[in-house]
């Protein structure tokens, strides 16, 4: 896949990244490399110069089956937490009201917020809002979800516990995911595999060798603080020196 | 016992905020009031050049049925000018956030009614329209349209970047995404339109009365102030036009009073 805004640089430079099903890759790399661009075009949000998207089963359009969730909560502050969560199923025109409602319910009891139906986005917490923004994106019950640093703007501690949230979910519906993150600590505790990405182009794709199922006490391990180094020093980019690591290109 | 009584120590702490918020303004007209007799009474100035305070307020109780019967007209025209500015503008917008090719081609003449001399062409309205109530509230919408659709256009066509991108990722077509999102999304910029034509209705309102309602039956401010200023009715002219002022206000406060009841849903917006 290439996508370019300017001619003689591409923001994604022939890049090919393949993801197998029920996995969860992380996206890192420096400001600007084109980890969100990439992002956007897997999501079909970002207009390609060149290459595909291929999924198996192919995807049927416009119907729900990726999720986004973005870098700001991004919900629609004239309509309840509710109603909020129910607009993918009404743009997608999913079943009728009553099967909307009660799959927007179930949306919301699955990251905690079934108090929250009728408040509007400005009574919810940061956390809350970004609880509601997953909601909204699993709501459809998607085989493909992709995040755009949606931690990002929040402090450690919700960062943690959404970051916990965020696992659990997956262990219950098993969706594939790639997300965008700086955040190396993030990456290693929520991926299987981490994609280093460097002016455009899919650097490094290292495999996380860390065990399922993972708990927050795996991020005070020796293990843990290990693979962090390699992905610290994959970042810088130094060359790394685990097995595990397997060039982009390959995949 | 009753629990839906406003407590005490709320109320009396909001009328002290309430009163802390105008107490300023109000010391400040005092004080214009003060300086006002002053002058026309330390210079012994003619009362058709400069009557005092008091004198106006005199000129007002007396000539109270006019005002009123003219703040009437005016109020009646200024208002329903800017409910018509409201939704012509408004349509207006909804087209131009669907094709950036009329935007270009139709935004200059919009521009055009913010730039022509209203006093120019309000005697070509009277040609065609005649004397009356009709043509004030043509001039009104005619002076109210464009904050309106500048507003609202920018409103419609400069949605948030993610919630465009939600709506594309699930597939909205042109009309949902219009209804869904540009419309409400637009609604904060629709009200800062409205307050900033409010202001302007009553002028337009009573621009056109100047020419409307020279030497007919139509009764408005504006044509009170051409009558008053025939005579040199400098006292009632004054009255008259406290009243158009306090109508402005009036017309202002209206339309930020339903914008607080509506965009309390919009409070990340505004």
């Amino acid at each position: 896949m290439t996508v370019a805004f300017d001619a003689d640089e591409p923001a994604v430079d022939a890049v090919n990244l393949t993801v197998g099903s029920g996995e969860i890759v992380s996206l890192i790399g420096p400001s600007g490399c084109g980890k969100t661009t990439l992002l956007r075009a897997i999501g079909g949000l970002q207009k390609m110069y060149q290459g595909s998207v291929l999924m198996s089963p192919p995807m049927v359009a416009n119907s729900g089956q990726i999720g986004f969730v973005f870098q700001q909560p991004a919900l629609l502050p004239w309509a309840t937490t509710l109603q909020n969560v129910m607009l993918p199923l009404e743009l997608i025109g999913h079943g009728n009201r009553l099967d909307r409602l009660d799959a927007a319910s179930e949306s919301l009891a699955a990251v905690q917020l079934s108090a929250a139906h009728h408040k509007y986005p400005h009574e919810l917490s940061g956390g809350m809002q970004m609880r509601a923004s997953i909601a909204r994106a699993l709501v459809t019950n998607p085989g493909i979800l992709l995040l755009d640093e949606p931690f990002a703007a929040l402090d450690d501690m919700l960062r943690s516990d959404l970051g916990r949230l965020l696992l659990d979910l997956w262990q219950q519906r098993r969706f594939t995911a790639v997300m965008v993150t700086h955040n190396i600590s993030e990456s290693i505790f929520l991926s299987r595999r981490i994609v280093v990405m460097r002016h455009g182009k899919l650097e490094q794709s290292i495999d996380n060798p860390l065990a399922w199922p993972r708990d927050p006490s795996l991020m005070r391990t020796a293990e843990f603080a290990s693979f962090f180094g390699v992905v610290s020093d994959a970042l810088r980019g130094e060359e790394t020196t685990v097995d595990t690591t397997r060039s982009g290109a390959s995949r | 016992m009753n629990s839906i009584s406003p407590n005490p120590r709320t109320v009396v702490h909001r009328l002290v905020q309430w009163s802390s918020q105008w107490i300023p303004a109000l010391l400040v007209a005092l004080v214009a009031l003060v300086i006002w007799h002053l002058v026309a009474w330390g210079f012994d100035l003619p009362r058709a050049l400069l009557p005092k305070p008091v004198e106006v307020w005199q000129a007002a109780v007396a000539n109270r049925s006019a005002l009123l019967a003219a703040l009437y007209s005016t109020g009646l025209a200024a208002l329903v000018g800017l409910v018509v500015a409201i939704c012509i503008g408004s349509l207006i917008s909804v087209v131009f956030s669907q094709s950036r090719r009329v935007r270009l081609a139709f935004f200059p003449y919009v521009i055009f009614l913010q730039t022509v001399p209203i006093v120019a062409i309000a005697p070509l309205l009277i040609i065609w329209s005649g004397y009356q109530f009709r043509t004030v509230v043509i001039v009104t919408v005619i002076v109210c349209l464009f904050p309106i659709v500048n507003s609202v256009t920018a409103g419609l066509t400069a949605v948030d970047r993610q919630w465009s991108d939600l709506f594309t990722l699930y597939g909205a077509g042109r009309m949902k995404r219009l209804c869904r999102l540009q419309v409400p999304a637009a609604v904060p910029y629709l009200v800062l339109g409205a307050k900033t034509s409010s202001g302007l209705a009553v002028i337009g309102a009573i621009v056109a009365e100047f020419f409307v309602g020279n030497g007919t039956e139509y009764d408005g401010l504006g044509t009170l102030m051409t009558h008053w200023q025939g005579f040199v009715r400098t006292d009632a002219l004054i009255a008259a036009v406290f009243t158009s002022t306090l109508l402005g206000l009036a017309l202002f406060g209206l339309v930020h009073l339903l914008a607080h009841s509506v965009l309390r849903r919009w409070m990340t917006l505004v």
